[in-house]
């Protein structure tokens, strides 16, 4: 069996994004960039998998302005087998981000997709659940356990108040959350390994799909802030402010 | 224009997330029909019939939905779609799962936690953690929403309660089962709706120190639990209890968060809260500065002492 594990390059998990002054959006220039940290959750799961003798290969791709090679590259320094990169500059929404997927699930027919189960920098949460959708397939989300039984996976979901355990049949859709694994770091040699590692190159009209938003932004905004308020000396004193403000 | 508002329900009952998601619906204008899709669901059916501005309720009360599997709920929902031009649904762990199937099948793009409504076609969502406000305008001819609730009020009974009708379901879909499920049974209020929420942090240093130090001061202020994410990775506190952008949003009354740092991602889940009181030793932590009022001390010394002066 192979997996594909879709990955998107995004701002740093740590750099906290400044709005620019126009309302144009927000200034990612000279800021460092990285894996989608569900992604590389993903992948995390999807060698796991490998290692244990349930897939035979792994494939990594990307939907993005050149540089998401880098990307596919840290993913096949992990240990990931080959990449393909699908090169398109500006916004490509989780829509088309899901058909050109479903393209590449078509050709490549893994049994398993994992994707994070959503990027932090758009905050959709679609594109796995999109493409399950399109490719007509069952989606298990938000998954914190994947076991693969047979020809069915079962995955352990996050909801609301606890978890949940789904059996899916496969092909299957699974999107990672936080708790699914702990991504490894990759060492020196893999690093090297994977500078010979194969990545494809394509783009989105060889496999037919417009990626023209659907949506416009009509402006980026700084979110209302908030004020820093009072250090207050005592519980007994604070017990009060409470009570000033009704909240208790 | 009709919207069709999808319940999130435990069959027996309303979630308060579907009351505050069909506030949002409303500023959409039109009629509001809501779909309660489960097993033995009439009473949330009839509990969503009752609520203020909904039109119609469908009722689909079926073996197949008892858990609102996303393959089934989808499959339904697009059989409907032809009568509405938006569906709305609550960004809770359902709607989040069920709503971007529904929008790829019927070809339009998602909008994914609208925070604002300004008009038909054009709402604000927050994007990197909520560090920015982003206003998108929607040309897809049917439109598919999910609602950060924490950002809308909840309707409240309207005059009348509006008719329920049985809807048809379309073929089953076998590639999906439920096995089982493990949810805590807690008899505080829900962490997203909760007016008052405690949330700790890893000053409490372990499992036990959490509970010790958090829950009667929870119970005296009938408040929900929360907690940051490194609580959460370090086992302190269960999974459903972190608070932040890839957790759960949360905007109460009042909000403490006691031994939490104040990481931009944790601060993504709380900060529309009115009030929040910062409870830290480190008078630099960055959740000092979206307090309302802090306390510069040990959380082992100041929680029992504030479970005393409640």
């Amino acid at each position: 069996m192979k997996i594909l594990v879709p990955v998107k390059r995004v701002v740093d998990y740590n750099v906290k994004v400044r709005v620019k002054a126009d309302g144009s959006g927000v200034d990612i220039a000279n800021v460092k960039m990285a894996m989608n940290p569900f992604d590389e959750i993903a992948v995390e799961e999807a060698l796991r998998l490998k290692e244990a003798g349930k897939a035979e290969e792994v494939i990594v791709a990307s939907i993005g302005p050149a540089q998401s090679a880098e990307t596919i590259r840290t993913a096949l320094a992990m240990g990931a087998d080959r990449g393909i990169l699908v090169k398109a500059d500006g916004v490509v929404e989780p829509l088309a981000v899901a058909k050109i997927l479903r393209e590449i699930v078509k050709a490549e027919g893994p049994g398993l997709v994992i994707l994070g189960k959503q990027a932090i920098d758009d905050d959709c949460g679609q594109t796995g659940q999109m493409l399950a959708a399109l490719l007509g397939r069952p989606q298990g989300t938000f998954a914190s356990r994947v076991v693969i039984e047979g020809e069915d996976v079962l995955v352990t979901r996050e909801v609301d108040g606890g978890h949940e355990t789904l059996k899916l049949a496969l092909p299957a859709i699974v999107t990672a959350d936080l708790r699914l694994n702990e991504p490894r770091y990759a060492s020196l040699p893999n690093i090297m390994k994977a500078k010979k590692k194969p990545i494809e190159e394509k783009t989105p009209a060889d496999y037919g799909v417009d990626v023209t938003p659907r949506l416009t932004v009509v402006k980026t905004a700084e979110p209302p802030g908030r004020k820093a308020g009072v250090v207050l000396g005592s519980v007994d004193e604070l017990v009060g402010k409470l009570k000033e403000a009704g909240v208790i | 224009m009709t919207t069709l508002l999808i319940a999130d329900h435990l069959n027996t009952a309303l979630r308060d997330a579907t009351a505050k998601a069909l506030t949002a619906a409303k500023a959409l204008g039109g009629g509001i029909h809501v779909l309660v899709a489960g097993k033995d669901c009439r009473a949330a059916a009839e509990a969503a019939a009752k609520l203020d501005g909904v039109t119609k309720v469908l009722l689909a009360d079926d073996a197949s939905l008892d858990h609102q599997l996303a393959e089934p709920m989808a499959a339904l929902i697009v059989s409907l779609a032809g009568s509405y031009d938006a569906f709305v649904a609550p960004a809770t762990t359902d709607g989040k799962n069920i709503m971007p199937r529904v929008a790829a099948l019927l070809d339009v793009m998602q909008l994914s936690d609208v925070s604002a409504i300004l008009s038909p076609d054009t709402f604000e969502r927050p994007i990197y953690a909520g560090n920015a406000i982003q206003t998108v305008q929607s040309a897809d001819p049917k439109k598919v929403v999910t609602v950060r609730t924490a950002s809308f009020k909840a309707a409240g009974e309207g005059g009348t309660a509006a008719p329920v009708e049985t809807v048809a379901l379309p073929a089953a879909d076998s590639t999906s089962a439920f096995v089982g499920a493990e949810i805590a049974k807690s008899d505080r209020p829900e962490l997203a709706g909760a007016k008052i929420v405690i949330s700790g942090g890893r000053a409490f240093q372990s499992a036990e120190n959490f509970r010790k130090y958090i829950e009667p001061v929870a119970d005296k202020l009938g408040a929900a639990i929360g907690a940051s994410r490194a609580a959460v990775d370090a086992g302190y506190a269960p999974n459903d209890y972190q608070v932040g952008q890839t957790g759960k949003i949360v905007a109460p009354e009042l909000y403490i968060a006691c031994g939490i740092s104040g990481a931009i991602q944790h601060l993504a889940g709380m900060k529309d809260s009115r009030i929040i009181v910062a409870i830290n030793k480190d008078s630099e932590a960055p959740i000092f500065q979206v307090a309302d009022y802090g306390l510069v001390g040990d959380v082992f010394q100041i929680l029992p002492e504030m479970e005393k002066a409640l």
